[in-house]
């Protein structure tokens, strides 16, 4: 039975990846009762994580896949294509997806009107669809494509907060996202007009025979400043805080671990697969330019952080830093650089979106994310506020959490390339975030709660235990590397050998 | 020198940059609604004149017709105009719910409205 199923769809995973989510997607519009429609999430997404975890296991054993969509050969068909970088992404989306979906339902039971909680799921699938769409595909427009359904999939969930102010973050989240996909598509037509294919093995082949020339580079500006803007890179950053602050807690908590980590993939996958890397960072200072802003970012957002009363804020400013830490990955351009990068993805992610499931607990709990309502929070939810602590102990990069293991890649980064100010700026700005993490651990663990502060319950088990999958996943993946930074070094050898 | 055979791209500059102008400039969602209108369209005439041969006919295989203009930049527009339809459809659903909880859609009354209900 299994035998005859695998021979079925064997081959078929890479296009099921897309496909699941965006039927499951109309199936919950269908089933409409909530529980059901949270099954069927349920099942897809963690479906998807099993598939993910195949693709990625055949991509190490058998090399890279090229699935041909509907049997038009490339470079005229679209192609999906997965190598060991988008299959480590790829996971980490899926997975992400899928533990926050446990603790959907009894977090939105108090943030969404319950009649609209079926479209709330498929909502979240098809900007599940988005984004898994943008990792395996290995098609130009199709990019742009996928990249326009997660966008609009997640400013219609940020819109669902609960303040009247979700409204207006999702308004200029829509218009800086818009800005960018337009410009992303700019981009891509200039590149199909240069090259005449939009695949984008075939476009790097094609533009390494071609050299560079003015419309390269504009192209190469349209595609920075718009996926910039996806990727929230300092100073591009701007929708990003309120868009977290204000978004239902779960929803931040997948976004935050998803979206921009997407967006990224796609800037490694621009500049290091298609442009190759000689052209995009020696030709055009781009490289230099790129880490003044990784490093901008990483003070300023740190900085901002530090004076932030709500902590969900801080979180989103602390955001900000972390991918200024992936850029100056990626701009050191060597092995190790851009291992800390890619590694960073996946252990920012789960550090991330254990962090605000924490928070999704602590509102769900005390109504409230600002900094007094964590006055001794350390007694009144003790389960919950460890995961904090833990988990801002990983955003710090303190030893035997995964944080210290990208830092520990980017420090060795910046001294291969010779930039020891730049490893020293790395471990400085990681004192910035021990500052704002303490101010929390020291409130909810020295402060007394409120005299007249009503009991509060530990958090449901439901939300609890995703949020300890990840949180422990911080301490996993802290001693155990070989899954993220072993595929991650070997994704950074691919792309720094120009081998695709 | 401005060579003017290809006016096209002047046209659509000049587009894209009203169309960023009024996002910036308006304070009105709805006008930088349309301003992210005009700014999707001008991509969109790039595309649709980048695949333009000129003298050529639409690529339908026919005796007689040699040069073809190329279609794919057509067709991928069409989604492109979903895509695009898809957005202003999600950005004024906003609106009319902003409208409807702040009285206003002026983003500086917005924020005027904001600070004093929520100082942070």
């Amino acid at each position: 039975m299994i035998d005859a199923l695998w021979n079925l769809i064997g081959d078929d995973l890479p296009a099921l990846q897309i496909a699941m989510p965006l039927l499951t997607a109309t199936v919950c519009v269908i089933v409409r009762r909530p529980m059901l429609a949270w099954a069927v999430a349920m099942f897809n997404a963690w479906g998807a994580v099993v598939n993910a975890s195949i693709l990625l296991y055949r991509v190490w054993t058998r090399g890279t896949i090229s699935y041909v969509e509907g049997g038009w050969p490339v470079p005229w068909g679209i192609e999906l294509r997965i190598d060991l970088l988008n299959a480590l992404v790829l996971l980490v989306v899926t997975s992400i997806c899928a533990v926050v979906l446990v603790a959907v339902p009894r977090s939105i039971a108090n943030e969404i009107p319950r009649e609209k909680h079926y479209l709330f799921y498929a909502t979240y699938l098809l900007c599940m669809t988005g984004l898994a769409g943008m990792t395996i595909t290995g098609d130009a427009f199709n990019i742009f494509v996928f990249l326009e359904i997660s966008s609009l999939s997640s400013y219609a969930l940020i819109s669902q907060g609960r303040t009247s102010r979700a409204l207006t973050s999702a308004i200029q989240y829509l218009i800086m996202g818009t800005l960018g996909g337009t410009f992303i598509l700019l981009g891509i037509g200039m590149l199909y007009m240069m090259t005449g294919t939009l695949n984008l093995v075939d476009m790097a082949d094609q533009l390494a025979l071609l050299g560079v020339n003015r419309t390269v580079l504009v192209a190469m500006a349209c595609l920075g400043v718009g996926i910039g803007i996806k990727l929230a890179v300092f100073p591009l950053h701007t929708w990003l805080p309120n868009a977290y602050t204000y978004a239902p807690a779960v929803v931040t908590a997948f976004l935050a671990a998803t979206a921009t980590k997407v967006a990224y993939y796609v800037l490694v996958r621009f500049a290091f697969s298609v442009f190759r890397i000689n052209l995009t960072l020696d030709g055009t200072h781009g490289g230099a330019l790129l880490m003044t802003l990784g490093i901008a970012g990483m003070f300023a957002g740190s900085l901002v952080a530090i004076f932030q009363d709500n902590i969900k804020r801080m979180l989103a400013y602390s955001s900000v830093a972390q991918i200024g830490y992936m850029v100056v990955g990626l701009s050191l351009a060597n092995e190790h650089g851009l291992t800390g990068g890619l590694v960073h993805v996946f252990n920012h992610a789960v550090t991330k979106c254990g962090l605000f499931l924490v928070l999704a607990c602590v509102v769900l709990r005390m109504n409230s994310t600002r900094l007094s309502a964590f006055a001794g929070l350390g007694r009144r939810m003790p389960f919950t506020f460890a995961a904090f602590v833990l988990g801002g102990l990983s955003l710090i990069g303190v030893p035997l959490t995964v944080g210290f293991v990208s830092k520990w890649y980017l420090v060795l980064g910046a001294l291969d390339a010779g930039l020891w100010p730049v490893a020293v700026l790395i471990l400085l700005s990681s004192v910035l975030a021990l500052i704002y993490i303490w101010r929390v651990v020291e409130v909810g663990y020295f402060t007394a709660p409120p005299e007249d502060a009503d009991e509060v319950a530990e958090a449901p088990l439901s939300m609890l235990v995703s949020t300890w999958i990840l949180i422990g996943g911080t301490l996993v993946f802290g001693v155990w590397t070989s899954l993220s930074a072993g595929v991650a070094s070997a994704a950074a050898r691919m792309l720094i050998g120009g081998v695709s | 020198m401005i060579e003017w055979g290809l006016y096209n791209y002047w046209v659509v500059i000049f587009l894209m940059m009203t169309g960023l102008y009024v996002v910036i400039s308006r304070g009105n969602l709805i006008k930088k609604i349309i301003g992210l209108n005009i700014f999707q369209v001008s991509v969109i005439m790039f595309y649709v004149s980048m695949g333009k041969v000129r003298g050529g006919t639409a690529p339908i295989d026919a005796p007689g017709f040699e040069i073809y203009s190329n279609p794919l930049p057509h067709v991928l527009m069409l989604t492109a105009i979903v895509v695009g339809v898809a957005t202003t459809a999600l950005a004024l659903a906003i609106v009319v719910r902003i409208g409807e909880e702040y009285g206003t859609i002026e983003e500086d009354k917005i924020r005027e409205i904001e600070a004093e209900e929520h100082p942070n």
